[in-house]
């Protein structure tokens, strides 16, 4: 093991970068080459798995171990590659086409599986390395090379997906808001088991402005809602706006705090154990709602590994590490002489 | 009446037995049942479980009919038997679907009981075949088992149904006094086999032990008989399926190499059985993991692998299919990996418990780009022990993809296995690369071309890998013309060189002759014994079975020249064949069967005696 105190420099390897000038997965992977030296794990057990698309070009950058797979299929590579090596620090990098389309099912089962595995989900709302089809987190209406009249489909709330799959960690923050990217990257580090974390993404080719209201500085408070563990759901440029709970409808709505009515104030409690209240969060989408970033959840449960591990460990313990005279001696064999 | 004194006994050299009912009617375990206690006699066995895909088709339907046929002898075979010399038949619908097969003379053994108006007509009887004459041919023995076991269990407390259902041990009971097998094991397997429920185990044994009694005492057979123990080669044995032997392997493998071991599988006939068996071992170092898909199947595999386990994926030709991406990323990351395809009658989903040896051309084309795999393809169900250790040494010590071919018949048989030493066992050679002075992902072994294997957790190794196209050496993204064109044929080579290592293939026979039978997989049985036949008559016959399909032997080129006509016999279209015809240039001839069922011995026979006397038949194609 290596006892030198790593920098950022040491995770940077000797590829060049090759996204697009502007593209917002340069500022994500910036602040994921800072956070890294902190997390006290040397580089040989950092592994960067990735699928195919602009996102997934990841690994390459980071001077770890890293396996740039095939579309879609980078969680089930790294579910294996944890169950084989659960010692590892295994982070997956994927982006709205490779993780929700053609890897959709490998996304939810990991979820569900609660395998311990860091995932980055860049989210651009756009299919950038095919040249700017729709995604599934396309907003519906969007006019592409492929919906020359408007998409047809609804786009996917990742959120809502993500914790309807049983994820044990869901957050979300976005490429521009550097401080809270580093936060979330830290927290993702830390949690034990499946670590969900969207990161809204610009791609200023195709896609151009899709998240500027969380960016203009001028009106970006009003639609931010930075989600404080405890604390009242709080946002707005004076402080004035908050999400409350319409008990009627029980749903989260935007309420001006200076006005009172019939709703209920909600304190954000990330790790409830059951996900009712992230799933609102989730799904408090809308012309008037702002965009939660933060951590909507965050609970410890038992992770595949340690489940797997103690599973082995069991069996050992009550009927020994078998050997190879044991495997092939079975009790029903005879004799010929 | 005291019975047994007054049967004769006869010794046969060998018998084959075709147990058929309702696939509610327990024939499987019956079948195995009698293998077992034929297999502890020291008799030399082969089996064939025929099956339909359903669970519960509707009772007393042609579409339920199950079947399983042994052969036990006391000499050396090789198949379960062309056709059958005894049958039990459970219900009318079993007859009717089987009864063809049954040699004139033969013994049928029927439960009348079963034979009422409803299952007549389910089976499309009009009449009752048992009493209209039509089984005049046969030596037919009718017990009406419902109504015996009825009584044996009256006041037991079953329900009607769990009586019912032991109608297959008073048949094996039987069977035990048909061929002078001691009771005593099977009522101890049946007790230990039913331990959660006792009173079924109760019933089962009572059962059995009626039927015993009854072949002693009712006179049914003119005679009883005896095959002695076979002169198998002094050792252990044990009785093994060639899933059991292939899963058996996987984990031997783990301690042979000293590795942990990663399974990655979705549930699939014929093929899931593997997965069952290395699911209860997790003890040995094995990680079975049950995935979301096929797909995920294999990716986690190849993420194992990159890990540093020895790394297994396993399933059936649907499945292979929807894999072939992954062995693809496989095949350029240079990883090793193990691709069980454990072949069923296709395309699409086609017959899932019948076999076939459709899927050499997928799987030596299957994907996209210039693509190279191993392929190693067990002949027997005890030789799917060695054949997938070959596979994994191939996979790991050449850093590439094996395909291992097994089939429905292969997976579900089972013969005799004559247990190895472990010590007899040779070591797997594991060689993970430490040193960081010199090292790059792509650098290679100057004999196999194999590349480094460098895993994640190691200091100063790190890098990355994936599905771009790879600078040889150092493993960058490279875009270059030439090194592609390198990259290519090195994939290549890669694989050729396998051949280096691989003994000659065995010829069967005399080097040379007049026809060299071809085959490879679950055909062996029946090539083999038709070989033996022909030579027997006198004809110049050799046989050459192929383990090893990719690629081949340095010896099968000349060994093919060597004969003046060669048929290659496949349970396909012909694909091996047509491999042999490209790469040799060579005339084969194809003898070829897509019904989902083994070839007989003596089709096997027919085609190489037609092709020997050059008359042309439409059989030969």
């Amino acid at each position: 093991m290596s006892s030198n105190v790593l920098t950022r420099k040491d995770f940077i390897s000797d590829q060049a970068v090759r996204w697009c000038p502007g593209c917002g997965d340069y500022a994500i992977l910036a602040q994921v080459q800072k956070v890294m030296p902190e997390l006290g794990i040397d580089r040989e057990n950092i592994v960067f798995v990735s699928g195919i698309g602009c996102a997934s070009r990841f690994p390459y950058y980071m001077n770890t171990y890293g396996f740039h797979t095939i579309h879609g299929r980078a969680p089930a590579v790294a579910t294996g590659l944890h169950l084989a090596r659960p010692d590892l620090s295994v982070w997956v990098v994927t982006g709205d086409g490779d993780a929700l389309s053609i890897g959709g099912n490998h996304l939810i089962h990991m979820l569900r599986r609660n395998v311990d595995l860091k995932i980055l989900l860049f989210n651009n709302k756009v299919y950038g390395l095919t040249k700017g089809q729709f995604s599934p987190t396309s907003n519906q209406g969007m006019k592409t090379k492929s919906s020359p009249f408007g998409s047809k489909a609804r786009p996917f709330s990742t959120l809502a997906l993500a914790l309807g799959a049983e994820a044990t960690f869901v957050a979300r923050t976005v490429d521009t808001e550097t401080q809270h990217l580093q936060e979330m990257i830290r927290r993702l580090a830390n949690h034990r088991g499946s670590a969900f974390l969207e990161i809204l993404q610009n791609c200023p080719v195709f896609n151009d402005g899709v998240y500027e209201d969380l960016k203009d500085r001028k009106i970006k408070s009003d639609h931010l809602l930075i989600l404080e563990n405890g604390e009242p759901l709080v946002y707005g440029a004076d402080s004035n706006r908050e999400l409350r709970l319409d008990t009627s409808a029980m749903r989260l709505y935007p309420a001006r705090r200076d006005l009172s009515d019939d709703s209920v104030e909600v304190r954000h409690n990330e790790a409830a154990p059951d996900a009712s209240l992230a799933m609102m969060l989730a799904r408090a989408e809308g012309e008037d709602y702002p965009v939660p970033l933060g951590v909507l959840r965050a609970v410890r449960e038992p992770t595949f590994e340690e489940l797997s591990l103690a599973e082995g460990q069991a069996q050992r313990d009550a009927h020994g590490e078998g050997t190879l005279a044991e495997l092939l001696y079975s009790p029903d064999r005879w004799k010929v002489d | 009446m005291s019975g047994n004194d007054e049967v004769p006994v006869e010794e046969i050299p060998s018998v084959v037995i075709r147990l058929v009912g309702d696939s509610g009617d327990g024939m499987q375990l019956t079948g195995g049942e009698l293998t077992r206690a034929a297999a502890l006699a020291g008799n030399d066995i082969a089996t064939f479980p025929d099956f339909p895909a359903e669970i519960r088709a509707p009772a007393g339907s042609l579409a339920g009919v199950s079947g399983f046929q042994l052969q036990f002898s006391s000499g050396e075979i090789f198949t379960a038997g062309d056709a059958p010399d005894v049958m039990v038949v459970m219900n009318p619908a079993a007859l009717r679907t089987n009864i063809r097969d049954l040699e004139k003379g033969g013994l049928l053994i029927v439960d009348t009981g079963a034979f009422k108006a409803k299952n007549l007509e389910l089976a499309g009887y009009a009449e009752n075949p048992l009493e209209d004459g039509s089984l005049a041919d046969y030596r037919l023995v009718v017990v009406d088992i419902s109504k015996h076991v009825t009584l044996t269990l009256k006041g037991e407390g079953l329900s009607t149904k769990d009586v019912f259902r032991t109608r297959n041990f008073y048949a094996l009971g039987l069977l035990f006094w048909l061929y002078g097998r001691s009771p005593e094991a099977e009522l101890e397997a049946i007790h230990r086999k039913f331990a959660k429920r006792p009173e079924i185990a109760n019933a089962n044994s009572k059962v059995f032990q009626a039927g015993f009694n009854f072949g002693e005492t009712a006179e049914l057979f003119e005679s009883a008989y005896r095959v002695a123990p076979a002169k198998l080669p002094a050792g252990e044995y044990r009785n093994i399926t060639g899933n059991e032997a292939s899963a058996l392997a996987i984990l031997a493998a783990g301690r042979l190499a000293d590795k942990p071991i990663f399974y990655g599988s979705y549930p699939i006939t014929p093929a899931s059985d593997i997965l069952h068996y290395l699911s209860a071992q997790p003890r040995y170092g094995v990680t079975a993991f049950q995935a979301e898909d096929e797909i995920a199947a294999v990716t986690a595999s190849i993420g194992a692998s990159f890990g540093g386990s020895i790394a297994i994926t396993g399933t059936s030709g649907p499945g292979f299919a929807l894999k072939q991406e992954g062995i693809g990323l496989a095949v350029i990351a240079e990883l090793p990996l193990v691709v069980i395809n454990v072949q069923r009658a296709g395309p699409s989903t086609g017959m899932p418990t019948k076999p076939e040896q459709s899927d050499l051309m997928q799987a030596l084309y299957g994907r996209n780009g210039e693509s190279p795999v191993a392929i190693v393809a067990p002949s027997t169900p005890a030789d799917c022990f060695d054949s997938m250790l070959d596979a994994i040494r191939i996979a790991v010590e050449h850093m590439c993809p094996v395909v291992y071919l097994s089939d429905a018949t292969l997976a579900n048989g089972a013969e005799p296995w004559r247990i190895p030493a472990p010590e007899s066992l040779q070591p797997i050679q594991v060689n993970h690369r430490i040193e960081a002075d010199g090292f790059s992902p792509y650098i290679r072994d100057p004999n196999t071309l194999a590349r480094v294997w460098a895993v994640p957790g190691t200091p100063g190794l790190e890098h990355r890998i994936g599905g771009l196209e790879k600078e040889d050496g150092s493993g960058n993204v490279s875009y270059d013309p030439e090194n592609h064109q390198h990259m290519t044929h090195i994939r290549q080579a890669k694989i050729d060189r396998i051949a280096d290592r691989l003994p000659p293939a065995e010829i069967f026979g005399d080097p040379e002759g007049d026809l060299l039978l071809v085959g490879w997989g679950s055909t062996f049985g029946p090539l083999r014994q038709a070989t033996i036949a022909l030579r027997d008559q006198g004809h110049a016959v050799s046989h050459m079975h192929l383990r090893f399909l990719n690629p081949l032997q340095s010896n099968v080129s000349e060994a093919l020249l060597k004969f003046r006509r060669v048929l290659v016999a496949e349970m396909n279209m012909g694909q091996l064949r047509t491999l042999l015809r490209d790469r040799f240039l060579v005339d084969a001839k194809g003898l070829n069967k897509m019904q989902g069922q083994p070839f007989q011995i003596r089709e096997v026979v027919h085609a190489a005696r037609e092709l020997l006397t050059e008359v042309p038949a439409e059989t030969i194609k």
